[in-house]
């Protein structure tokens, strides 16, 4: 039957590409909004502003867009995750702020000019991931060990940064890139998250970097063999993750057009990973997939605004997420896929190539 | 000489320890001498480091345990919380009594152990991503159990907590009155755990293969070596460490909150950085974690002491000290390599 096999292997095709589960999750969290909120869907414009559930989510999703591009490259080149991207955020709003403020606790006009501003900031991100760089590609610290250092000491920094005040700049112009354009209704985070995506994806076509990135990450010392300069695209990897971070930390400062060191970016670098987790990416390293990590923010998102929805307190929704990790890593461990794969009728499933590259880490 | 024939074993781990001690002797003799007013001098703010640290040198034992196996646990800040809140909860709202609320503390620490060891050593899921769960997963629980702060009132946990053990050694106060120094049982708890711990790294079978699995992996499997039990078995005793630690951490408090223990798990991993622990594994000593957390208290007293500095110093100074430490463990390790 040609036609019948035509038919399996289309589905086949479609259930092992590697966006299929990324997508069926977040159908899956859609589909719970839908039923728990039928008007889930539902988007209306007020005074020239677009409102809904789905606004919101994909709103709110942005700084964690911006921030699994970033702990993608991270991940598929050094097979650990940057813990730092929440601080780093937080390092990259005071350093903003203060500088838009020139040192007073608040003000209602631009004290020193954005862009300038706006530079700083990201250079101290920027200084931040060149740290963590350093430590992981030179030194050879396991990346979580390495970030942890500035996970703790960058809240730390951005208080002695605001002198332990929260900085409020209180400029109209300042409120633009967590608000509203004039006379444009879709929220300007979303045209930040969608700029980085489609910057970083271009980068990633156009140059050799993405395979660099890969090769690296699937065999370090076989790269370095064949010519590559692994230190160098670890090191590059972990600077552009803490640029991303510090746009992410301006976007969120903007949002309360303040510095809050202590609550900006927290608890962001677990959705971070969580995001990568669910877009299909290993975390051992490897391939990687810039659209299964944006898929993965999505459901994220969808998932938090489902559970305030459902009346969950803040304090108590990181209990929610722990289990959706705890599940995704074990379904993505190699022993339980081996042990499925073994339950499994013999010779039905080849190795897809992610099982294969668990394989071979082992 | 033994001093000579041990100089390459010297090279190594014991050279870290002996900058570790070193470090302490030196920064609290500064104190000494900077804050001799403050009280430094006093046999009894020696004492308090102790005292004040009793829960964060039984767990930092537990995590340096899981560090040598090569493995890691950040979990431990949160599930301290759960257990202060959870003893708390059980005291005070379900008057249970003191006796039962230490099974409580211990269970929830067997728990987190058995179920993150499981993940880590049958699952080959990387420890990091497991105890990051653990972390939120702790925290969360607590404020589940209740955002409010309890405290706990229950007169035999209060006994426990504020029975004080007289030195025969103490200081002269200001009016000449003879205060002897003292300390709590805690202390006593905490300085039993480090040598229990000691005895069972050097002296047991489990205590060598901890050893042999964080030192190469590969050998040790083909020396006949059980890899996942003997990791299984670390995460469960370091979970059981955990609980204890959490009590003795809830007995300095005496209350629970959401907030209770944060950065807890910072501290403890650089205490066992610090006192020389290969976060590579195979590398490690109870002894450099105890002088890690001794280092750790003597930052935060110089920092309270001073009094203009702000809190976050301490936490700065804290990652600068760890920053150091790793970056000198990876030039040794390489160095070693390279003689090798």
């Amino acid at each position: 039957m040609p036609m019948a096999d035509n038919g399996k292997l289309h589905l086949k095709k479609i259930t092992e590409h590697h966006l299929f589960l990324p997508l069926v999750c977040l159908a899956v969290v859609l589909l719970a909004n839908v039923i728990k909120t039928p008007n889930f869907f539902q988007v209306s414009i007020n005074n020239g502003i677009l409102y809904g559930y789905v606004v919101d989510v994909v709103n709110r999703s942005s700084e964690l867009v911006i921030l699994a591009v970033g702990m993608t490259l991270v991940t598929a080149a050094s097979g650990g995750q940057d813990i730092s991207v929440g601080s780093v955020m937080a390092v990259a709003g005071a350093v903003c702020c203060q500088v838009l403020s020139g040192g007073q606790v608040s003000v209602n006009s631009f004290q020193n000019p954005l862009p300038l501003a706006v530079l700083a900031a990201l250079a101290a991100a920027a200084l931040c991931g060149a740290f963590n760089g350093l430590l992981v590609s030179k030194i050879n610290i396991p990346p979580m060990v390495a970030t942890l250092i500035l996970y703790t000491a960058g809240r730390g920094i951005a208080q002695l940064v605001t002198n332990g005040q929260i900085t409020y700049v209180r400029v109209e112009a300042y409120k633009l890139a967590g608000g509203y354009l004039p006379g444009c209704p879709v929220p300007t985070p979303v045209f930040f998250a969608v700029g980085i995506v489609v910057l970083v994806s271009i980068i990633m076509k156009t140059t050799t970097l993405r395979l660099y990135i890969e090769s690296v990450g699937i065999n370090g010392s076989a790269s370095r063999l064949v010519g590559l300069n692994s230190t160098r695209i670890k090191f590059i990897s972990y600077v552009i993750c803490g640029l991303l971070a510090g746009v992410a930390g301006i976007v969120a400062s903007s949002r309360i057009y303040s510095a809050d060191a202590n609550n900006i970016g927290i608890y962001l670098e677990m959705d971070a990973i969580l995001a990568v987790a669910l877009g299909g990416n290993l975390l051992g390293g490897g391939k990687f997939s810039l659209a299964g990590s944006v898929i993965g923010a999505f459901t994220i998102q969808a998932l938090t605004t489902t559970l305030y929805a459902m009346n969950v307190a803040a304090d108590q929704l990181p209990v929610y997420k722990a289990i959706v990790v705890i599940i995704i890593v074990t379904l993505q461990s190699p022993v339980f896929r081996r042990f499925i794969t073994a339950k499994l009728p013999a010779g039905r499933k080849p190795l897809t190539p992610a099982e294969s590259e668990g394989e071979m880490q082992l | 000489m033994k001093s000579l024939n041990d100089k390459k074993h010297m090279s190594g781990t014991t050279f870290l320890l002996i900058i570790t001690i070193g470090l302490f002797v030196v920064m609290y003799a500064a104190g000494m001498i900077a804050f001799a007013e403050g009280g430094f001098a006093k046999p009894q703010m020696f004492l308090n480091l102790f005292i004040s640290n009793a829960g964060l040198i039984v767990i930092a034992c537990g995590l340096t345990l899981v560090m040598i196996t090569g493995g890691i646990d950040i979990s431990v800040g949160s599930v301290t919380a759960l257990v202060c809140m959870a003893v708390a909860y059980q005291m005070e709202v379900k008057q249970m009594s003191a006796y039962g609320a230490i099974f409580i503390a211990l269970g929830i620490g067997l728990l987190f152990g058995i179920v993150q060891g499981f993940l880590v050593a049958y699952l080959d899921i990387q420890p990091f991503i497991v105890t990051l769960a653990g972390l939120f997963l702790g925290r969360g629980l607590t404020s589940l159990i209740s955002t409010e702060m309890i405290s706990i009132k229950n007169e035999v946990f209060l006994s426990w907590a504020k029975y004080k053990i007289f030195l025969p050694f103490g200081s002269v106060n200001k009016k000449g009155i003879f205060q002897p120094a003292y300390i709590y049982p805690t202390v006593i708890i905490a300085i039993l755990v480090v040598v229990g711990m000691v005895i069972i790294l050097r002296y047991t079978k489990f205590g060598r293969r901890v050893y042999a699995v964080g030192g190469n992996q590969q050998s040790a499997m083909m020396m006949g070596l059980n890899v996942r039990r003997t990791k299984m078995q670390a995460y469960v005793l370091n979970g059981f460490l955990v609980g204890l630690g959490g009590f003795l951490f809830g007995l300095n408090s005496c209350a629970g909150f959401v907030e209770q223990a944060k950065w807890l798990e910072m501290d403890a991993i650089s205490s066992a950085v610090i006192g020389g622990t290969l976060l590579t594994g195979g590398v490690g000593n109870p002894i450099g974690t105890l002088f890690g957390v001794l280092i750790k208290g003597t930052i935060s007293s110089l920092i309270t002491t001073q009094g203009t500095l702000s809190s976050w110093w301490v936490r700065i100074a804290l990652s600068a000290l760890l920053c150091f430490f790793i970056v000198l463990q990876s030039i040794i390790v390489s160095r070693n390599r390279k003689t090798r």
